[in-house]
């Protein structure tokens, strides 16, 4: 997507919020989690659900790194793909921070 | 409303993968045409033209029914359309049924007929989107398109309304040739008016629309005009910051290959009409093919089983220049609609290909939308309809 140059860095201290554009649900049928907007779906790979269902607009990034650190204790490196994937949500306009 | 630019104008982010033999999707999408009554008059409406003979509405306990079984197989967009969806008296319990059952649900409204109190109550039943219609940008030209002298500012009211009770929106726009020269007036009141997204989806010919084609095509070059315009609009309001999407979809009359109608026959789309009859697309009643009804078999068995849904899935019923023809996978012989209004012929491929022997009578229709003058519109109501109903 082409829009104005947002290149900030997203930092753990800062808190995701889910856009109102967009409705977050779990999708028996898909077998994942799914983004619902007017007219369309994102299907989410697992990743991408994981983070998305911890974004609450009260859960810092440091919150949700914490969160699926402890449920994937053997993961590595999470804290930086976690970030990498919320910027891709902002740029998406998924959340804001 | 209808012809939203939805028909077969498929949202790529729910396209099946498709193979080579005659499997499907799910029905992901399910457009819940409540009733075909409306307030306007619209001469490019995608309604069936002999309207006025279908009779005997779904009633609520019915189209609940229907939302719950299409959910089950997988259904998660729900569209409340028409006709004017807000006619039907039960719309607030349809909503809330929606929610409980996990819909997003899209109310696809002219906007007459709303009020501040019902956009609030639809909201705290449920409701996650609704998407207002325009004819033009100006009340002149709007209300005429409309039949209705006081549309324009009820529509501008009611979008306004939506926009402060926090839901997401669509504006819609069917552009055609009395309204594409004020393209950058449209879109400069989608932005006063905060829209979300922005449809200017240029008038598809089928149902009054069809009828009306003589009235309605742009020339080429009204067409490439308000392309470049709204090519210019989106650089700058992204250069400004401002997220509005705007989407502009092209007539197929003036390309050389045809759309991948519906995203393919059956495959993600499920249209279930005000008595009852499921559709593979919000068209397709015109065809010559027996349609299930709702009344008399399951969406399972509809969907997987009938003779209606299965009839144009695979590419076994193509043929020449469709059957040899190697993008066949990409847009499936274009629009069985259109192939048979045009050609008489269903099986035929869609003459908006170049490669069809009756690709002539596209380009006769480009050649007459140069001309000068053009038919006076016929315009949607009940006794107009009544002229095109058999018997």
């Amino acid at each position: 997507m082409s829009g104005p140059a947002e290149v900030t860095e997203i930092t753990l201290d800062q808190t995701p919020t889910l856009n109102s554009m967009f409705r977050f649900q779990w999708e028996k049928a898909q077998d994942c989690y799914v983004l619902l907007y007017p007219e369309g779906m994102v299907k989410l790979n697992g990743p991408a659900g994981e983070v998305l269902a911890l974004v609450d607009g009260q859960r810092t990034a440091a919150d949700i790194v914490q969160a699926l650190q402890s449920k994937f204790p053997d993961a590595e490196g999470i804290d930086r793909d976690i970030l990498d994937f919320l910027g891709d949500a902002r740029e998406q306009l998924w959340i804001s921070l | 409303m209808s012809n939203s630019g939805s028909a077969c104008n498929g949202q790529p982010s729910m396209a099946p993968t498709l193979s080579n033999v005659p499997t499907h999707g799910q029905p992901l999408w399910l457009l819940a045409e409540l009733t075909y009554k409306c307030p306007l008059q619209c001469p490019y409406c995608a309604n069936p033209v002999d309207f006025a003979s279908k009779t005997g509405e779904l009633t609520t306990a019915e189209w609940i029914d229907v939302f719950t079984q299409a959910r089950e197989l997988g259904a998660a967009q729900l569209g409340f359309s028409g006709g004017e969806p807000l006619v039907r008296q039960d719309l607030i319990e349809l909503i809330r049924e929606a929610r409980q059952l996990g819909y997003y649900s899209n109310l696809i409204t002219s906007g007459v007929g709303l009020n501040e109190r019902k956009i609030a109550d639809f909201r705290e039943a449920g409701l996650d989107h609704i998407q207002v219609s325009f004819q033009a940008a100006d009340p002149e030209v709007n209300n005429l398109l409309a039949g209705s002298k006081k549309a324009f500012n009820q529509k501008m009211a009611m979008a306004k309304e939506v926009k402060a009770q926090g839901y997401p929106m669509v504006l819609n726009f069917v552009t055609h040739r009395h309204n594409i020269d004020q393209i950058d007036r449209i879109i400069e009141l989608c932005v006063e008016l905060q829209a979300d997204y922005v449809e200017l989806a240029t008038c598809q010919y089928y149902g009054w629309a069809y009828e009306n084609r003589n009235d309605l095509l742009p020339t080429q070059a009204q067409l490439e005009r308000a392309e470049r315009i709204t090519n210019e609009y989106r650089d700058r309001l992204a250069a400004e910051g401002n997220q509005i999407k705007i989407i502009f979809v092209t007539p197929d009359y003036y390309e050389e290959r045809p759309k991948g109608c519906m995203n393919g026959w059956g495959q993600v789309f499920l249209t279930v009409t005000p008595d009852g009859t499921a559709l593979p697309c919000h068209s397709a009643r015109m065809l010559p093919i027996e349609f299930p009804n709702v009344r008399e078999q399951s969406i399972e068995a509809i969907w997987n089983k009938s003779n209606g849904f299965n009839h144009y899935r695979g590419y076994e019923w193509m043929k020449e220049p469709c059957a040899s023809c190697d993008e066949k996978e990409k847009d499936f012989g274009g629009c069985r609609c259109q192939a048979f209004m045009m050609t008489g012929d269903a099986n035929n491929a869609d003459p908006v290909c170049s490669k069809s022997s009756h690709h002539d009578l596209i380009v006769k229709a480009r050649e007459e939308a140069e001309l000068p003058s053009h038919k006076e519109p016929i315009y949607r109501n009940e006794r107009n309809s009544k002229v095109f109903c058999k018997g």
